[in-house]
This record gives C-alpha cells, sequence and structure tokens, in this order.
C-alpha cells in the first residue's frame, strides 16, 4: 500500500470573518525547523491592511453594544475551541519554532488559562477600574469606560500564539476591534487562530489577522487616520520613533510593550487589567441630584 | 463689519421678565425701569494685591534671574502689570536638573504621609489667599471677579487638599498592582485657567511622588508667580516644583529636555499634535489635554429655562475660553423657536465689561490675538452664511472685549461648527431624532465635552452611552471637581485629570 499523502493548506488572511489572499497575490514561504516547505503564506500589503481597517471599523458598534457578559461569553468559547484545537498549535510550535514539547505544551496551558482570565473580565473591569465620584456638590457622578475603537496591534515576535492572545485579548474585552499585524517566524500559527476565533462566535471583523511585513507596513500604520490606538510589542527605538510621530497627526494613543523570550510570555506579569484600561478611554457623567 | 446683516439683541435691565410666546395667555407686560433700575459698579478692591514690577524663575526654591524679560498686560485695560524672563534651553536644564536632584535626594524618598501634609499646606494657603490669588487671576487674564473668586480659586485649593489625601493611599489605588512615581514631569498650561491648571498638573504628579518643571503661559503667568511665594511658605522642599517663564519656545525647550520622565501639556490640539510628535522615539510619557468642539444637545422635553442657563453657563463661561465649551447648541427643531427666544432674552441681560466689577458676567478676552482670531471667526460665520446674533452693549473704551455672539442657520459644515474658536461665539444647529443628534455631534475630531437636556432618564443615559466625549453632562454644563475625571477621547488628547483616574498618568503601574 503506497503512502498516503496529506492535503495541504492554504494559508490565508483572516479579515472581516473571511479567509482571503492578499489582493497583491504575494505569499512568502514558510519552512519548518528541519528545512521543509510548512506552505505559502499571503503577504498582506498596504490596500490589505486597508480593507482590514474597514472591516474593524464597521464590526466595531456591534461588539461595543454586545453586553459585556455575552461578550465574555463568546471569550471563554474562544478558550474551550481553543483547548480542543491545541494540538495543532504545539505541533506547529515544536515544527516551525523548533520548541520542545514541553515547551509548547507549557505555552498552550497559558494560552488557554490566559484567555480564560480575560475572558472573565470583560463584565468586571469596569466596577473594578471605574467608579462613583464623590463630588462636592449635589451631582450624581460615575466615570465608566469605553471602547477607544480600532487598535491596530504590532503583536508579538517571540511567542507566536500565547504572545499574540496577549495582545489581542485585552484589545477586544473592552469593546474595541482590532487589525493584527504579525510578523514572526511562525505565520501559521497566527492563521491557525483565526479558524480558531471563527469557529468562537466570535463576530467577523471584530479579529482581523494580517501575516506579513512590519516594517512594510508600520509607516501605513502610523498615518492611517481611522485607527484609535496601536499596539506595539517589542518595536525598535527607531520604528517606536516612526509610529508616533505618525500618530500625532490624529493623537493616536500609542501603547508600548515588551516582548519577553517565549517563557517570560508565560508569566503571570504579562496579563493585567490594567492592559485593558491601555484599551479604554475613560467617560465621566455628571447629572443634578434633586427634587 | 460694514454691509453684514447681524441681529442685534438689546440689553434689558435687570429684571425683565420674558414675554410669554404661550398661546391664549395675556402677555406678561415688560417691566420697563429705564435708567433707575441699573446696577451700581461693584468693584472688588484689590489695595491688597502687590504686584512686583518683576517676576523671577523659580528654580530649586529660589527665585533665579533671567533673560529676556518681557511684559504681561491687564486684558481689561491694556496697562502693563509686570514682566517675567523667558526661559532658554539653558535655564530649563538647570531647572529639570533641580527638580531631577530634589526627586533622587529628597522627595522620592519622603514617606507618602509627609508628601501628603506638604500638598495639604499649599491647599491652605491658596485658601488664606483666596482673595488675593483672584483678584490676580482676574487682572492678568481678564476673568470676571465672580468666576476668579468662586470657581478657579476654590477649586485650586481643593485640588490640592483633594490630592493630599492620595499620598499616602496609593497602594490602594489600583487593586492588585503596585505603584511607584516616574520621576521628572514637565508641565505646560494654557492661559484660560492659569491657577487652576497649575493645580490640576502640579497636585496629582507630587502626590503620586514626582518633581515638576512647571511653565504657566505668556499672557498669565502672575498667579503661578505667586505660588511661588505660597511653595515657600507651605515648606516645599527646594527643586520639588519649578516654575519657569516664557513663551511657546519654552515650552518647546522644556518637552524636549532629555531628562524628563513624563510631559503634560494643556493647550491647543495643534501644538499637542507637535509636543506628540516632539517625543517620538524618546521614553517619556505623555497626556494631552486638547481642544474642543462641546456639543450641547437639548430635546424638546427638556426643562428648558434650565438649558438655557446650561447654554449660557456652556459658551459665555469665561469668555468661552474652555476647552470644554458647549460651542455647538444643537436643538430638537420643534423648539427651536422658543429656545432661541429664551436665548435672546437671557443674553440681553448679561452684563460684559470691567472684570474686576463683581456685576460682571463676561469679562475681557484674554488678549488682543486671542480677540483676533474670535473676529476673524465671525467674519467667516457671516461669509459662510450663517446669521450672526449679538448682543449691543457697550463695552469700555480700552482693553480687550468681545460681545457674546450666537449664530443660526449654521451647517455642520462650517467652520464656525467645525473649529474650536475659543470665544463667546455660540454655533447653533437643529436635529429631529435622537440619532441624528448623536450622529451630528459625534461628527468631529474631537471628543471633550457633551451636554444632554431632557427630562427622560432613559434618554439621558442612552445619550450618554452613544456620545463620544470624556465628561458628559446630563441637565448642567461645565462643572468641575477635584474627585470627577476630565480628559477627552480623540483629538481632545489622553489621559485623565482628577480623581483616581488622574494619578494614573503620574505613576508607574506594575501588576
Amino acid at each position: 500500500m503506497s503512502e498516503r499523502i496529506p492535503v495541504a493548506k492554504t494559508y490565508k488572511l483572516y479579515v472581516g470573518g473571511a479567509f482571503i489572499r492578499s489582493e497583491s497575490g504575494r505569499t512568502f514561504t514558510e519552512k519548518d525547523a528541519a528545512g521543509d516547505l510548512v506552505g505559502n503564506i499571503c503577504q498582506a500589503s498596504r490596500k490589505d491592511l486597508r480593507e482590514a481597517l474597514k472591516k474593524a471599523r464597521a464590526a466595531q458598534p456591534g461588539w461595543a453594544e454586545r453586553t459585556p457578559f455575552n461578550r465574555s461569553q463568546i471569550l471563554f468559547r474562544v478558550a474551550e475551541v481553543l483547548e480542543t484545537r491545541r494540538g495543532i498549535f504545539e505541533e506547529l510550535l515544536v515544527k516551525v519554532c523548533g520548541w520542545s514539547a514541553v515547551e509548547a505544551k507549557a505555552d498552550l496551558d497559558a494560552a488557554v488559562d490566559r484567555t480564560f482570565w480575560y475572558a472573565g473580565w470583560c463584565d468586571k473591569f469596569s466596577q473594578v477600574l471605574g467608579g462613583i465620584n464623590p463630588v462636592g456638590a449635589p451631582y450624581f457622578n460615575f466615570t465608566l469606560p469605553d471602547p477607544q475603537g480600532v487598535v491596530c496591534i504590532l503583536s508579538s515576535r517571540t511567542s507566536p500564539i500565547l504572545g499574540l492572545l496577549s495582545g489581542i485579548l485585552p484589545a477586544i474585552v473592552p469593546g474595541n476591534t482590532c487589525v493584527v499585524v504579525a510578523d514572526n517566524r511562525a505565520a501559521s500559527i497566527t492563521l491557525e487562530l483565526g479558524e480558531v476565533l471563527a469557529s468562537s462566535d466570535v463576530p467577523g471583523g471584530v479579529v482581523n489577522l494580517l501575516t506579513g511585513e512590519r516594517a512594510e507596513l508600520l509607516e501605513h500604520v502610523a498615518g492611517h487616520m481611522d485607527i484609535n490606538a496601536i499596539a506595539v510589542f517589542g518595536g525598535e527605538a527607531k520604528d517606536l520613533a516612526s509610529i508616533q510621530e505618525g500618530a500625532a497627526e490624529n493623537i493616536k494613543r500609542v501603547r508600548e510593550f515588551d516582548d519577553p523570550d517565549p517563557s517570560a510570555w508565560r508569566d503571570r506579569a504579562q496579563q493585567s487589567p490594567y492592559w485593558i484600561e491601555k484599551f479604554c478611554e475613560w467617560k465621566t457623567a455628571w447629572h443634578p441630584v434633586g427634587v | 463689519m460694514d454691509g453684514i446683516d447681524v441681529k442685534e439683541i438689546q440689553p434689558t435691565s435687570p429684571g425683565a421678565s420674558e414675554q410669554s410666546g404661550a398661546k391664549g395667555r395675556t402677555p406678561v407686560p415688560e417691566l420697563l425701569f429705564g435708567d433707575l433700575w441699573d446696577y451700581a459698579p461693584a468693584p472688588q478692591n484689590t489695595s491688597h494685591v502687590k504686584i512686583a514690577p518683576r517676576y523671577e524663575h523659580f528654580i530649586g526654591g529660589e527665585f533665579v534671574a533671567g533673560t529676556g524679560y518681557f511684559s504681561t498686560l491687564n486684558p481689561a485695560t491694556e496697562e502693563r502689570l509686570s514682566e517675567v524672563p523667558a526661559a532658554d534651553d539653558e535655564m530649563v536644564d538647570r531647572a529639570v536638573r533641580a527638580a531631577r536632584e530634589a526627586f533622587d535626594k529628597r522627595w522620592s524618598k519622603l514617606p507618602g504621609s509627609e508628601r501628603g501634609k506638604v500638598l495639604y499646606r499649599i491647599g491652605r494657603a491658596l485658601q488664606e489667599r483666596s482673595r488675593e490669588l483672584a483678584c490676580l487671576e482676574t487682572m492678568d487674564n481678564g476673568k470676571p471677579i465672580k468666576e476668579s473668586r468662586d470657581v478657579d480659586v476654590p477649586l485650586a485649593a481643593a485640588h490640592f487638599l483633594y490630592y493630599a489625601g492620595w499620598a499616602d493611599k496609593l497602594d490602594y489605588a489600583l487593586p492588585g498592582a503596585t505603584v511607584s512615581p516616574l520621576g521628572v514631569c514637565g508641565q505646560v498650561i494654557p492661559w484660560n485657567f492659569p491657577l487652576l491648571m497649575a493645580a490640576w498638573k502640579i497636585a496629582p504628579a507630587l502626590a503620586a511622588g514626582n518633581t515638576v518643571v512647571l511653565k504657566p503661559a505668556e499672557t498669565t503667568p502672575l498667579t503661578a508667580a505667586l505660588l511661588t511665594e505660597i511653595f515657600q511658605e507651605a515648606g516645599v522642599p527646594p527643586g520639588v516644583i519649578n516654575i519657569i517663564f516664557g513663551a511657546g519656545a519654552s515650552g518647546a525647550a522644556l518637552v524636549r529636555h532629555p531628562d524628563l520622565n513624563k510631559v503634560a501639556f494643556t493647550g491647543s490640539t495643534e501644538v499637542g499634535r507637535a509636543i506628540q510628535r516632539t517625543l517620538a522615539g524618546s521614553k517619556k510619557r505623555l497626556t494631552l489635554e486638547l481642544g474642543g468642539k462641546g456639543a450641547n444637545i437639548i430635546f424638546d422635553d427638556a426643562p428648558l429655562d434650565q438649558a438655557i442657563e446650561g447654554v449660557v453657563e456652556g459658551i459665555y463661561f469665561n469668555q468661552g475660553h474652555v476647552c470644554c465649551a458647549g460651542s455647538r447648541l444643537f436643538v430638537q427643531e420643534n423648539v427651536l423657536e422658543t429656545v432661541l427666544r429664551k436665548l435672546t432674552h437671557r443674553l440681553a441681560s448679561l452684563r460684559v465689561g470691567d472684570p474686576l466689577d463683581k456685576n460682571t458676567d463676561v469679562g475681557a478676552i484674554n488678549s488682543s490675538e486671542q480677540l483676533e482670531k474670535i473676529r476673524s471667526y465671525v467674519d467667516i460665520g457671516c461669509a459662510e452664511g450663517a446669521q450672526m446674533h449679538q448682543l449691543a452693549c457697550e463695552l469700555p473704551d480700552k482693553g480687550f472685549f468681545f460681545r457674546p455672539t450666537f449664530f443660526t442657520n449654521v451647517v455642520p459644515a462650517h467652520r464656525i461648527a467645525r473649529e474650536e474658536i475659543f470665544g463667546p461665539v455660540l454655533a447653533i444647529q437643529t436635529f429631529r431624532t435622537p440619532d441624528e443628534a448623536v450622529q451630528k455631534a459625534n461628527n468631529s475630531p474631537y471628543g471633550l465635552s457633551a451636554g444632554i437636556w431632557t427630562d427622560k432618564g432613559s434618554k439621558l443615559f442612552a445619550m450618554a452611552k452613544a456620545l463620544h466625549a470624556g465628561v458628559i453632562w446630563g441637565n448642567t454644563f461645565n462643572k468641575f471637581d477635584p474627585a470627577s475625571p476630565f480628559g477627552g477621547f480623540k483629538e481632545s488628547g489622553f489621559g485623565r485629570e482628577g480623581g483616581l483616574h488622574g494619578l494614573l498618568p503620574y505613576m508607574e503601574v506594575r501588576g
């Protein structure tokens, strides 16, 4: 009996809930640690970025208007689905990134647990971080978080799944939508996450995943006028400078994060309600009290 | 204003009643008291305010002579009040070094309980010298004495007292987190609330354990100069608060100084943008409190008389020199006529003139440059086809004054409906449905403030949720409190001042 030939997967970008090829038709080759072909991966262009941002903008009000409880249910579902599909991520971490099986398992343990952890924050963080302000006059005054809108995430380059999720989750918990530009050793892992999200009731457009070159897209991200915030993981000084410079045009919020080595990403210090806070606007409302 | 059709609003004597528009009722006759029933002058005595002919930079607890002295004027009389130096790079460096030394050697080592007492002393001293500060603020800025006396100075003192209480409770501010100060903060503040903005900047920074270098605006340096005396009296350790004077160039020199850990700026979006660019690639933290074009929305079920008071408070308070001013009024179409009648009547009783008169409602425009800017916007509004309405009141012979003004027949594309004028000029538009109101209100690059007037609670909450603004006033406007966070969405800046959230930009948060 001859050996069976497996069906090869075409790795496509995940935009607006659909798996699409880059409009540019460009691909790059991903090889595993042994040098064998994993796939031809779509390389996102400036136009792909613009289209993804449109999808993110269109999806944002709907995502924010869902009840916090509903958002948390959806993110819990992501944790469920990730748990059952963890095998493919562990396999790719070993095969493509050359990690040991033990490391890969630890990473997926942390990724599932972190997703579960953030899921529960959706309907809690506003109570912990917002509040009623005791003003010195007869007014009822409270401060609550609003989402910033559309966040562009230049994701971790060291930690393909846990680092990626650690950027996405705090951004979408308060009702933002996001476009991720992933540029790391294992683009296949980024796009596998798209399949997890697509089958977890996360509405299309809430998370959009682009694989490509950060350096190529950076200036377009910085200068785009319909992005509210940019999250940068592990940028070089000159990249951070050019992001801030472009961001000033419409006063984008730029959030800079470290990009530690993979094992440090598993540390609990890499998850925080104060990361959610970085993707919030605080809205304070006043009303007179009296009869 | 030749050739421009202006609907003039004749000033009325105090106590005149509004002509009722309701059908089937006998109109209440306007009571005519003529000249017999006008306000007598009620000037605030300023003999206890001693203004030195010259003030110096305050660096390391000492007064340091500088260069490039320039005058500061009383905008209501155009008389020269005093002069201050303009800090150059070298002076900025000296101030930052003093702040760094104070941070390393003293302030960061002082327990929060002791820092709190220093802040408390400052707050108390502000209260003790409140009338002196209010007079000086009014003389240097042009705002009515009743505002500096009843709003600016008490709020400034309250800010110090509020944050005094935070200094020893930082461990409880953010659950699960450990916090530490950032270091040296460079702070640049505007001329519209000179003392209050200094308090907003200094109090949370010091409470969190930072030291500061603050630059007041070039047209309003005097209350900051008086503050330096208060800091000395209050025993603020040398170098913890440094004040340097100067215009934009001095501010630019400050924010680009390499040894700052944080920059906080309040002012125009244009300058904020430049600062964000200047800081690009540095590790300095930044908060920006920038411009606005606040929407004030009146529904047909609103308590209209209160709403009119809110409109007046929203745009004519502080001559409209307020970043969160309600400069765009949206009126539900079916009550437009009533609202315009009531607004016209209310405007007629505004008293414009001597800021030191206790009965003055609208004082002097802060500078001739600002007056020119306001005038040019009014010309633009007329040229674009909006209908101008203006109070036809007498103005003092000298000084920079502008008559309270509003525009009707405004469309969203008009520049007076989009750009921040920073003066007593209101642009009135209409809407039919709540959705339309939200859409029009949010159609702005700014997102600082919004007002909603309705008697229906559910509608108010729905609007408050939908509006993209950092401060929402429901059935009120332009209210401030040290416990209440303030700051904008979108191009109105980022970061909050006031309340617990006002501490965040001044702390390193771990956890």
